[in-house]
């Protein structure tokens, strides 16, 4: 469970987050929603810890991220982030992007990482480019080996932030259907995005930001049917 | 012109120069790469201000002309510190420090090539400031700084013949001796520069070996 309570964060004098609180459930998919500065990228980088917060605290599975105490290395390998820049290591192959941290980090065996790693790339449809470097790949290419890769740590909570917004729109279904699969699957997720269809297809839940509040979070059918804060009503009017 | 005095004992004598150089050479390069990587590494992480004190020193020695630091190490160690120093340990630790002034900002340079989205990738699943500086930073950083560490290297190896001013008998100094009494300044000169491309010439090929190799990824 990812318990968010009072969350507030500033970078310098601009306050991106104003108090959000927020609980996200194990097998839960919640979708967030926003214009482009409505702080729910921030909120994702404050979950796993890469971000600090100013004020509250965010709890994962009883560990509060943001305490001294906390070894946020390991509390990383259960929350996986997927970003919008796909983020692959240029100088290692596909295979060994994937490896790379299950070996360093869980201190598996090249053996047994690389079955995993199998495992994960077939399972995000590129079973066949093990070899390849990642620059000689398509970008939703890019971004399914960068879901396989997080996978690989077997996270308990996927985070993937707008993963569709840097690709070619030829490229965006590939990368989508893989979200909807591992949606499907079980697995807990918070998806920034901007893909309407999607969020409405596949959430338990739909949170909408707007300047660093969270305005409205409902079902989708609720939220996108019948939308009661007035900014989502102009938001979701621009975007249909 | 090719009616020559110069004899085997002679050109043995230049070998052992050019030996001298490459020993200085390598001991320089690879000290002071050592340590300037440790510098780069420092300056990046604690941030302008706080390596303010070290970015001077390292300054001092990127912008005195290496002749000069030369001499008045020697004097220094030997006259003030009184220690009892060879003119070989000056000329290599002058050359180490001049080394490390430039290698601290070819990798500065080169850690600030790699995109923090990447590192921030690595880190976030799960990898350590260590593992990630290991398995993502350093391969990286590499690949952009190589081409000006070979530059410097190369340099370097160039540089040491100034190295004959703490009594270093090194290849263009042997090779001076010789043209004062051989009297064939052109001809000497000419079997030096020979010497000094077969120094380089390998370091410069293992340069671009490697970029080839690493423009596959």
């Amino acid at each position: 469970m990812i318990e968010i309570e009072n969350v507030r964060k500033s970078f310098g004098s601009l306050e991106v987050l104003k108090g959000i609180d927020l609980t996200v459930n194990k097998g839960e998919v919640l979708t967030v929603i926003g214009g482009s500065g409505s702080g729910k990228s921030t909120l994702l980088t404050c979950i796993n810890g890469l971000e600090p917060i100013n004020g509250g605290r965010i709890v994962v599975d009883g560990i509060e991220v943001h305490a001294k105490s906390t070894d946020l290395n390991k509390l990383r390998q259960k929350i996986g982030i997927v970003f919008q820049q796909f983020n692959a290591f240029p100088h290692l192959t596909v295979l060994e992007n994937v490896t790379l941290a299950p070996r360093k980090v869980l201190g598996m065996s090249k053996a047994q990482a690389e079955e995993i790693a199998v495992r994960q790339l077939t399972h995000v449809g590129l079973g066949d480019k093990l070899g390849v470097y990642p620059t000689r790949m398509s970008g939703g290419q890019q971004q399914r080996m960068a879901i396989a890769r997080a996978l690989a740590m077997s996270p308990s909570y996927m985070l993937f932030d707008e993963v569709t917004s840097a690709l070619d729109p030829m490229l965006v279904g590939e990368v989508l259907d893989t979200l909807r699969m591992l949606a499907s699957e079980g697995m807990t997720m918070i998806c920034v995005t901007h893909e309407m269809k999607f969020a409405r297809e596949v959430s338990d839940r739909v949170a909408f930001f707007h300047k660093g509040v969270m305005a409205e979070i409902a079902p989708p059918a609720e939220l996108f049917g019948a939308p009661k804060d007035p900014e989502l009503q102009k938001f979701l009017a621009a975007t249909h | 012109m090719f009616d020559t005095s110069l004899t085997v004992a002679d050109l043995m004598f230049l070998a052992r120069g050019a030996g001298v150089t490459l020993l200085v050479t390598a001991i320089a390069v690879v000290l002071g790469t050592l340590l300037g990587i440790a510098f780069g590494i420092f300056r990046y992480q604690v941030g302008a201000v706080w390596a303010a004190p070290l970015t001077f020193v390292l300054d001092i020695f990127r912008s005195i002309p290496l002749l000069i630091q030369l001499v008045l190490a020697n004097a220094f160690m030997g006259m003030v510190l009184r220690w009892q120093l060879s003119g070989f340990t000056v000329a290599c630790a002058v050359l180490t420090m001049y080394t490390a002034a430039f290698c601290a900002e070819i990798v500065r340079g080169g850690i600030e090539a790699v995109p923090l989205t990447i590192r921030r990738a690595s880190r976030s699943l799960g990898m350590t400031w260590r593992q990630d500086m290991a398995s993502i930073v350093v391969p990286l950083a590499t690949r952009v700084a190589l081409p000006s560490w070979i530059g410097l290297a190369l340099g370097v190896m160039k540089d040491s013949a100034l190295v004959y001013v703490v009594q270093v008998t090194e290849l263009l100094k042997s090779t001076q001796i010789l043209i004062t009494r051989l009297q064939e300044p052109l001809f000497l000169l000419m079997i030096c520069g020979a010497f000094y491309f077969l120094i380089s010439f390998p370091l410069a090929r293992l340069g671009g070996y490697l970029e080839r190799r690493w423009t596959n990824d």
